[in-house]
């Protein structure tokens, strides 16, 4: 029931080909017609102002200053290169992103593990396991802050008084590990959409190898390790990769659990900050732009990663 | 087939799965079973909590330790749909609504033109699609309020509407091509030598065949645009402003709040659980852009 994906034949399907030269030519437009609306409107709407932020990103520009609005050449970049606090937001971004995709990875894993065979409740089980993915992000962010994380009425600190007794620590759970309590927020959400990505992964894979193998004497962990695992690499990757999209850009988490504050500001949060409260606009867009770059540079590595993926036929 | 002495450790209680499976070993099952029971409830628990601490009073709502048999009360929900909640759920609604359907209507041609009668280099289009959903929005997220303040759309929703559609156009076309590459190409041929044109071919042949792939899109589409925070903040105020920016408005209060929190954040999600918990599997397909079907 499951196939991964996708290209059913190579790199261009070649449908048999058209009569003539003019037909052919109109016929290449009756193919890109339907793409035409698609296409352009992304350009616009997401091609476009990154243009603009490049543009920007060389302009000394602040909204509190607007009479010294001018060219500013690179120094916009060499003060977002420079600052420690960039340097910090980058850094951040980065432990947060691989820390979350590792953790949610590990753990995803093992649970789709354990809902892959019949048992009592499967489907009980399943559904509260995704219970964290449908809560709305900031709502969730709130609930950790607040319902969970407060050192005063927290339940984390309140399951400790009511197992400990009135003398129990009472830690104050952002304060002293800032980024631990936005990643644990985080790991929380993400586990159920890798978990529903691998367990999709392991009802696909073929029983009847699985059964072959344990016939001629493979035991568990062979068939885990030389079977399982690489059918399960691409969807691996596949969970990895979306993954870090969506939580390379967090931004609820950070701004509600800690505002930024105690190092936890990631460049999303920094460059909200520079631009929306700072009102820096130059600053802002050159940070933009040095997100893009640095983008690029991992999404060329992932882009390949998903390009093989998507490729790979059965 | 004896595994019940491994089955202690993490990795071979991930072996013993196959084995149960087949041989059902009563042991190691029961403690399996137990395992899954436990991580579901733990993974569960915070919304349960949310939930039961929307239903108690403020004051014991911030109990030490914790009151779980406290009275249940109401106040949470009272105070919440007193702050007015109504204009910016019906904002997430319109964006969050008509942005999916907008990005049916572009995504659906693009993904036949990349797939059933493919452009060339469609791989390329494609790809190009994907590549714009690892453009971070925060760096493009300054011009987007200038232009918007210049042309005067900031507060307006229908600026949301386009931008939530850019951001989710990427999947829908991912997703509605890998459905359509599994259209029978035989009945689109018979089809062309009927002399349908393209409009009903669309609609009566390609269409039905894809109708999973596209409620899967809905959903997800739904889902993201009724979760976004970041574009709502910065680009909304008063008028125009999202659940979410309401949500995140919520806490400045003196006193006591935090049923009111739970409250304001199990309403505000209801409609995403809903939604998610009617169709499990349609959000593995969605979340997986049609990968994994």
């Amino acid at each position: 029931m499951s196939s991964t994906t996708a290209t059913r034949t190579g790199t261009d399907t070649a449908r048999p080909p058209a009569p003539s030269k003019a037909l052919q030519r109109s016929g290449d437009w009756a193919r890109r017609a339907p793409l035409l609306p698609a296409l352009i409107f992304t350009i616009l709407m997401t091609q476009l102002p990154f243009v603009a932020t490049i543009v920007i990103s060389f302009m000394n520009w602040n909204a509190y200053y607007p009479d010294e609005r001018g060219f500013a050449g690179v120094d916009n970049f060499a003060r977002v290169f420079t600052d420690t606090n960039t340097r910090k937001a980058v850094w951040v971004t980065i432990l947060l992103t691989v820390s979350v995709v590792l953790i949610c990875l590990v753990l995803g894993l093992g649970i789709a593990l354990l809902l892959d065979r019949k048992f009592r409740g499967q489907g009980i089980v399943r559904t509260m396991m995704i219970t964290p993915f449908l809560i709305v992000p900031v709502a969730a962010a709130l609930l950790w802050k607040h319902a969970l994380y407060n050192p005063e009425y927290g339940l984390f600190n309140g399951l400790l008084k009511t197992v400990f007794g009135d003398n129990a620590p009472q830690p104050d759970w952002i304060t002293n590990n800032p980024l631990a309590a936005i990643i644990a927020a985080l790991v929380w959400q993400w586990t159920p959409f890798m978990m529903l990505i691998l367990l999709a992964g392991l009802q696909s894979r073929p029983l009847d190898v699985v059964e072959a193998a344990r016939i001629d004497g493979a035991n568990a962990w062979q068939i885990f390790t030389n079977m399982t695992l690489p059918h399960l690499r691409q969807y691996i990757e596949l969970s990895g990769l979306l993954g870090a999209i969506y939580v390379v850009q967090n931004f609820d988490h950070v701004f509600t659990i800690t505002s930024g504050g105690l190092g936890t500001a990631n460049l999303p949060y920094f460059i909200y900050q520079t631009f929306y409260t700072a009102q820096d606009y130059g600053r802002a867009s050159a940070a933009g732009v040095v997100v893009v770059i640095g983008t690029i540079i991992i999404a060329t590595a992932a882009l390949r990663t998903a390009f093989s993926l998507f490729k790979e036929d059965s | 087939m004896s595994t019940a002495t491994t089955s202690g450790t993490g990795t071979s209680s991930t072996g013993t799965t196959q084995e149960v499976r087949h041989a059902k070993p009563p042991r190691s099952g029961v403690i399996l079973t137990a395992a899954a029971w436990v991580i579901g409830i733990l993974f569960a628990l915070p919304v349960l909590w949310m939930i039961l601490t929307s239903l108690h009073s403020e004051n014991d709502a911030a109990k030490n330790p914790p009151d779980f048999f406290a009275p249940l009360s109401l106040d949470g929900y009272r105070s919440f749909f007193d702050a007015g909640p109504w204009p910016p759920l019906l904002n997430s609604l319109t964006a969050s609504v008509l942005s999916t359907i907008l990005v049916l209507l572009l995504a659906f041609p693009a993904a036949y033109a990349l797939s059933i009668r493919p452009v060339k280099k469609w791989t390329d289009v494609l790809f190009f699609f994907l590549s714009t959903k690892m453009l971070p929005i925060v760096a493009g997220i300054l011009p987007l309020y200038l232009f918007a303040q210049k042309v005067g759309l900031l507060d307006n929703i229908w600026w949301l509407i386009l931008l939530y559609t850019s951001m989710n156009l990427p999947i829908a076309v991912w997703m509605l091509r890998s459905f359509l590459a599994e259209v029978p190409v035989e009945m689109l041929e018979a089809a062309s030598v009927d002399g349908a044109s393209l409009t009903r071919t669309l609609k009566d042949i390609v269409a039905p065949v894809v109708m999973p792939g596209i409620a899967s899109a809905a959903l997800i589409c739904f889902i993201f645009s009724w979760n976004e925070l970041l574009l709502a903040r910065v680009l909304t105020s008063t008028v125009a402003g999202t659940a979410p920016v309401f949500l995140t408005g919520f806490v400045t209060s003196q006193g006591l709040f935090l049923a009111k929190v739970c409250a304001a954040s199990f309403v505000v999600s209801l409609p995403v659980l809903a939604a998610g918990f009617a169709a499990q599997d349609k959000l593995v397909q969605g979340l997986s852009m049609g990968a994994v079907k």
